[in-house]
């Protein structure tokens, strides 16, 4: 599916497309990590069970 | 910055959706695994405090373990959530926001190799992110139950991360470059996390029976099998409504 009218923002250039999606990803993985990853005690408790349901390396 | 406004769009409705789909089904196959851990975990002598009487012989037998992994001690320090709703809610919130992250990620990485078109390749996209983001981490990482002994948290977290990173880099070479060489070293980038292998804890007892271990492993890995395969295929059909309907999505949408 690499015709042009099958793709999301078709008229974009493919430096600004390759752009906004790296944009797009890294946000994704910046949330992941945060909800995730992060050392921080409140977010650690708050998201305790999901952690461990995700099988996050938690503690 | 149409394109991006599609993609955290498509990427919300999906994460959303799976999001809430995942919290349904860690209502009754995980959080009770958890819950009944934690009676365990409680029963061991006030939540692994090292000032616990001399007599705890669980404490004096794996001291290494206990110094490597200074387990669930957060009962007494800082903020938690009250167990019943209040705990529900904030796993729910945390299923939605990492729904949606997972979603940003695929959408943004599918696009780059032509975007997925409906939700049967929707299904092959979920089956590649399970593989990257539960499968290989959990090999050397199984799931873990409260009160299981652990490897420093910071090693397991960039030995979690490099692996899927690798994992992802592996699959990427094999599916999207046509040539046996790329083949083999898209192999061999799956296979090295493993032979390099995970941070595992001085020992592995542990107050958890091994039943209930196994128990959650299962649950944890097919809920996640599960999560992906949704996620995938809400992408395929949101994104098919989009472009299905319109030649060009930049006009027809925002």
């Amino acid at each position: 599916m690499n015709t042009v009218s099958s793709s999301l923002g078709a008229s974009a250039g493919s430096v600004a497309r390759s752009m906004q999606l790296a944009m797009a990803g890294l946000l994704g993985l910046f949330v992941i990590g945060f909800v995730g990853f992060s050392h921080m005690e409140v977010v650690h408790n708050a998201g305790h069970d999901y952690r461990h349901s995700m099988a996050f390396p938690c503690h | 910055m149409t394109l991006f406004r599609n993609v955290v769009f498509i990427a919300a409705i999906a994460g959303l959706l799976s999001g809430i789909v995942m919290t349904a089904m860690q209502t009754y196959a995980t959080v009770p695994l958890i819950l009944k851990a934690e009676t365990f975990e409680n029963a061991e002598g006030g939540g692994h405090e090292h000032a616990a009487p001399a007599t705890d012989s669980a404490q004096t037998a794996v001291p290494a373990a206990e110094v490597a992994a200074p387990a669930h001690e957060h009962e007494e320090e800082g903020w938690a959530p009250a167990d019943g709703f209040e705990r529900f809610a904030f796993t729910a919130l945390a299923n939605i926001v990492t729904g949606i992250g997972f979603a940003l990620v695929l959408v943004a990485v599918s696009e780059l190799a032509g975007g997925i078109a409906n939700w049967r390749q929707g299904i092959f996209w979920g089956f590649a992110g399970f593989a990257v983001f539960t499968l290989a981490p959990g090999l050397g990482l199984p799931p873990e139950l409260p009160a299981m002994p652990a490897a420093d948290l910071a090693a397991r977290q960039v030995w979690w991360i490099g692996t899927v990173v690798a994992t992802a880099a592996g699959l990427g070479l094999i599916a999207f470059r046509s040539s046996l060489a790329f083949s083999l070293v898209g192999v061999a980038l799956m296979v090295a996390p493993h032979l390099l292998g995970a941070p595992q804890p001085a020992s592995h007892e542990s107050p958890i029976p091994p039943d209930l271990h196994h128990q959650f492993v299962v649950a944890v890995t097919v809920t996640n099998l599960i999560f992906w395969v949704v996620l995938g295929a809400a992408v395929g059909v949101i994104r098919g409504r989009f472009t299905g309907t319109a030649t060009s999505l930049r006009d027809s949408f925002a």
